[in-house]
């Protein structure tokens, strides 16, 4: 880690009596991410998440914030705000109230405070509302509040717990625009945890992809896409087909590996490949959309093998298939765009077609 | 197959709807008695009614005895009270907000008062008192309220804290206030109404309790044990009744208060019944 | 410049002596502390006297002198010359629960089932009087009972049933209330007439509610020293435990009067458990 860090989480574990909530995360945000914890419930994130807002207390390891340590600093004098689940907007205050709360102990002026406010609720768009209460407001406007509330204070760090988990489709949508903007136009550091991994893509910098309390891998999200680093990874953020193979040799920049009903594949190597030794048993991943269903031989310039159409699924736009080919067990998911409409080439269950694809779209990956 | 059509689910039945009435009835008849013969121009406590007459409660406010033993147990009932809420509310505290090890079996001592019959608890503690020495007297019957009314102001605390949304309190901390300040600014207010329900309630409690009382008295009287010495001889009873009439109306009306501010406190909706 | 002195005020809170840093580390401690006060307060107040009751039950009371060798004369004494009314206060309180739960249920019944917008008013209703004061009903009830029951154990029945009737009332209520309505209908839709939908699916579903009414009613009841003194009128039939220990206080012999508290406290003990097992065996039953 290096002094460009703003965030340390150093060998971090939470554990409650022999589980582990969150086991040895070690890794550093910068100044000015949109940071997310990704991971199905019970991953950890919130838990770590809760640390940082000083919530929970790590059974090991240490927190810095800016360079100071916060391990066992309590949560008011953290220099964090959070904006919770379920929002917690003070039932007994009303908005002007409940957005000015942390500022009380400060003192300021009351016009200096009105300022304050004002500007605060103009920049979530909820000039007017000060006189409003909880029980008057849709969920959508409480968590604008809620956001209000915690960058009032300037927090170095916003964290949010699923902000967004509330909301219809729709809204959450367009919140998740605002909230990337609303932080672009402040240029503090988000930390957002979600269990959804199309908001985390969209939405960030970097993803932690947690699970089982462990980090399994930090990357953009066009790295965790494109090259996951272990099964988990890649079966967590879209689809994939995974092929078991065995290691026959590496080379310059592919591993030739010998796949389960495909034959001999060169997949480029990741940038960890230790565990790609020839002789060893791996995994080869492919994304459906990087495979084709033709008739025939395949694309030029790309492999291909024989195999037949099991299910299909027309979804407008797009189609899946589900093709079922000698020497593999399960069905090999594919997915095709709709061709223009000079394209008659429509498959029906039972057809006969060949599989094609490009080796250096395969993605090599530990069997574990 | 009969074709007669089966009663619907939630078809009202008529028996027991008359049975509820009439049980309630039954409830309440005892209580209607007492006022009743409050007001009665006669001495022997029977039907049928003589004549009406106030003077039965202007004899029973003309003791001095009645003044000390109202005032007596009006100062043990806020003793009580106060003490027994303070205690609950921390205990309701801990148990809805901490994961403690040992809880339940802490939280069931706490309870226990409730589940032992009355005179197990006023036979322990009037041995207790006696082997440490301490002189019976207006505060030991406090104290023994104090053991009983605690499981109660609990219950009626943690019934309002376990639906308090904690991320509330979390919030306010996040924001910057101390622990203190948040109870303050947060808690307090949102649990307001409850306390004071628990106030209410422990206070009627002690001051309805006899038993206690009886075993751990000391040279004065609460107003429970003033009635019962008057219980003891006829030519008392309609003063006595008097009393209890308005002991009676006293007691319903602060129970409803209480009741109707728990419900405020909890927002209306569902209703959680009961202790 | 503001912000620079509330990041500086933040950042210097942020150093802490470890050991505060360690008490806010640990919630269980947290937990404990604000638990403690209560806590001691029920040790002293409960566990602690309790235990020197029982101590005590193992001394004996020689005329001024107590004699505090352990010894188990107290309870021979008890067992031996106290078990008519230890018994007679057992039917009594089981029957008073029984009743008390046998009329009771109805009324629970209707208020879960039958009352739409006025739940609220009836569970009031049935709550107050438990509010008010116990001496002032039981004395009310005598003076309505008829003559030809004064002074009998029936009457104390008939006022036990009376006193505790919230008690029964509010747990059945709870638990019939916690019915999914929708397994009625599924069990209408099976064919089921209301008879037998009562006795098949109610019924055994309300069971944990009137169980924890029999023995909320049954505990205190054995204890009681207010509605037999009060209703029996002194008449030695009509005796539970609670007027042999006062008399036993009277006559200054508290060993003796532990002993009495303890011997049935075990009793209800047994009682409670076997007939919980009843019950539950009765229940097994009805399929």
């Amino acid at each position: 880690m290096d002094s460009g860090d703003y965030i340390r989480i150093e060998h971090v574990t939470k554990r409650f009596g022999s589980f582990h909530a969150v086991d040895d995360a070690h890794f550093s945000i910068k100044p000015g991410e949109f940071f997310s914890l990704l991971g199905p419930s019970g991953c950890g994130k919130t838990t770590l998440l809760r640390m940082i807002a000083g919530f929970e207390f790590p059974t090991e390891g240490e927190i810095y914030i800016d360079g100071q340590p916060v391990t066992g600093v309590p949560a008011n004098k953290r220099p964090t705000n959070m904006v919770f689940q379920s929002y917690a907007i003070f039932p007994h205050l009303n908005v002007y109230d409940n957005v000015a709360y942390g500022l009380r102990k400060l003192r300021l002026p009351r016009v200096e405070l009105d300022r304050r406010v004002k500007e605060a609720l103009g920049m979530i768009r909820m000039d007017g509302f000060e006189d409003r209460r909880a029980d008057q407001m849709s969920g959508g406007q409480r968590q604008r509040v809620a956001l209000a509330r915690a960058l009032i204070n300037r927090p170095k760090v916003l964290l949010l717990d699923e902000p967004l988990g509330a909301l219809d489709k729709k809204l959450r949508e367009q919140m998740q625009f605002e909230l990337r903007q609303l932080q672009k136009t402040v240029g503090i550091t988000f930390i957002f945890v979600t269990h959804d991994q199309e908001e985390a893509l969209s939405l960030s910098d970097r993803i932690a992809v947690m699970q089982k309390g462990k980090v399994l891998q930090i990357a953009s999200p066009r790295e965790l896409y494109e090259s996951p680093n272990c099964r988990d990874v890649a079966d967590f953020i879209g689809t994939m087909n995974f092929m078991p193979g065995i290691v026959r040799a590496i080379e310059a920049k592919v591993a030739v590996v010998d796949v389960e009903g495909l034959g001999i594949i060169n997949s480029p190597l990741p940038e960890d490949y230790s565990f790609a030794t020839p002789g060893a048993a791996v995994l080869i991943g492919a994304r459906p959309e990087k495979l084709d269903v033709v008739r025939g031989a395949p694309h030029p310039g790309e492999k291909g093998v024989a195999g037949m159409i099991g299910a299909c699924a027309y979804l407008g736009d797009r189609n899946h298939f589900q093709v079922t080919i000698a020497g593999r067990e399960g069905p090999l998911q594919v997915a095709t765009e709709q061709g223009d409409r000079s394209t008659l080439a429509s498959f029906m269950p039972g057809e006969n077609v060949t599989v094609s694809w490009g080796d250096n779209s395969m993605v090599l990956l530990p069997k574990d | 197959m009969s074709a007669k059509p089966l009663k619907k689910v939630g078809e009202k039945s008529w028996g027991i709807t008359i049975f509820a009435f009439l049980y309630l009835a039954f409830l309440y008849a005892p209580m209607v008695v007492l006022p009743i013969f409050s007001f009665a121009d006669q001495k022997v406590i029977d039907f049928p009614i003589k004549g009406f007459t106030t003077h039965w409660y202007e004899e029973m406010f003309a003791k001095p005895e009645m003044h000390k033993a109202l005032w007596n147990s009006i100062q043990v009932g806020l003793i009580a009270s106060i003490t027994a809420t303070l205690f609950g509310l921390l205990a309701a505290k801990a148990i809805t907000r901490y994961a403690i090890p040992g809880k339940s079996f802490a939280t069931g001592l706490i309870s226990l008062p409730l589940f032992i019959p009355e005179i197990l608890l006023g036979l322990a503690l009037l041995i207790i008192l006696n082997v440490v020495g301490v002189t019976l007297s207006l505060l030991t019957i406090a104290g023994g309220h104090v053991l009983l009314c605690t499981p109660f102001a609990m219950a009626v605390l943690v019934a309002r804290l376990d639906g308090f949304d904690k991320s509330l309190e979390e919030a306010s901390l996040d924001l910057g206030e101390s622990g203190w300040m948040t109870f303050w600014r947060v808690t307090f207010p949102l649990i307001m109404p409850a306390v004071v329900s628990s106030l209410l309630l422990t206070f009627i409690v002690s001051f309805d309790e006899f038993l206690l009382a009886f075993f751990l008295q000391g040279t004065e009287q609460t107003l429970p044990l003033y009635i019962w010495s008057g219980l003891r001889f006829p030519s008392n009873f309609p003063p006595t009744l008097a009393l209890g009439s308005i002991i009676l109306v006293v007691s319903i009306v602060l129970v409803v208060l209480a009741e109707w501010l728990r419900q405020a406190g909890t927002g209306g909706g569902k209703m959680k019944v009961g202790v | 410049m503001r912000l620079a002195a509330e990041t500086a005020v933040k950042q210097k809170a942020a150093k802490q002596p470890s050991w505060s840093a360690a008490f806010t580390r640990s919630e269980a401690l947290r937990g404990w502390t604000l638990l403690s006060p209560t806590t001691i307060l029920m040790i002293i107040g409960l566990a602690a006297p309790l235990g020197i009751m029982l101590l005590y039950s193992f001394w004996k009371q020689e005329g001024l002198n107590l004699n505090t060798d352990l010894t188990l004369a107290n309870y021979d004494e008890v067992t031996f010359k106290y078990y008519p009314v230890l018994l007679r206060s057992l039917w009594i309180a089981a029957l008073a629960a029984f009743c008390t739960v046998l009329l009771g249920y109805p009324v629970a019944y209707y208020v879960a089932f039958h009352a739409k917008n006025s739940k609220f008013i009836w569970l009031i209703l049935l709550t107050i009087p438990f509010w008010t004061s116990y001496l002032l009903r039981v004395f009310a009830l005598r003076v309505i009972m008829p003559s030809e029951l004064q002074a009998t154990p029936a009457a104390v029945v008939i006022a036990l049933t009376h006193a505790w009737a919230a008690f029964a009332i509010l747990p059945i209520y709870v638990s019939l209330e916690k019915i999914d309505r929708t397994l009625l209908e599924a069990a209408a839709d099976l064919g089921d007439g209301p008879i037998r939908r009562f006795w098949r699916i109610t019924f055994p579903l309300s069971l944990p509610g009137v169980i924890s009414a029999m023995t909320l009613i049954f505990v205190p009841t054995i204890g009681d020293y207010v509605t037999p003194s009060l209703i029996g009128g002194g008449k030695p039939s009509t005796f539970m435990i609670a007027n042999i220990i006062q008399g036993q206080i009277k006559s200054n012999d508290w060993p003796l009067a532990a002993t009495t508290a303890i011997v049935s406290m075990i009793m209800v003990a047994f009682a409670v458990y076997f007939f919980v097992a009843a019950l539950r065996a009765g229940a097994r039953s009805l399929k």
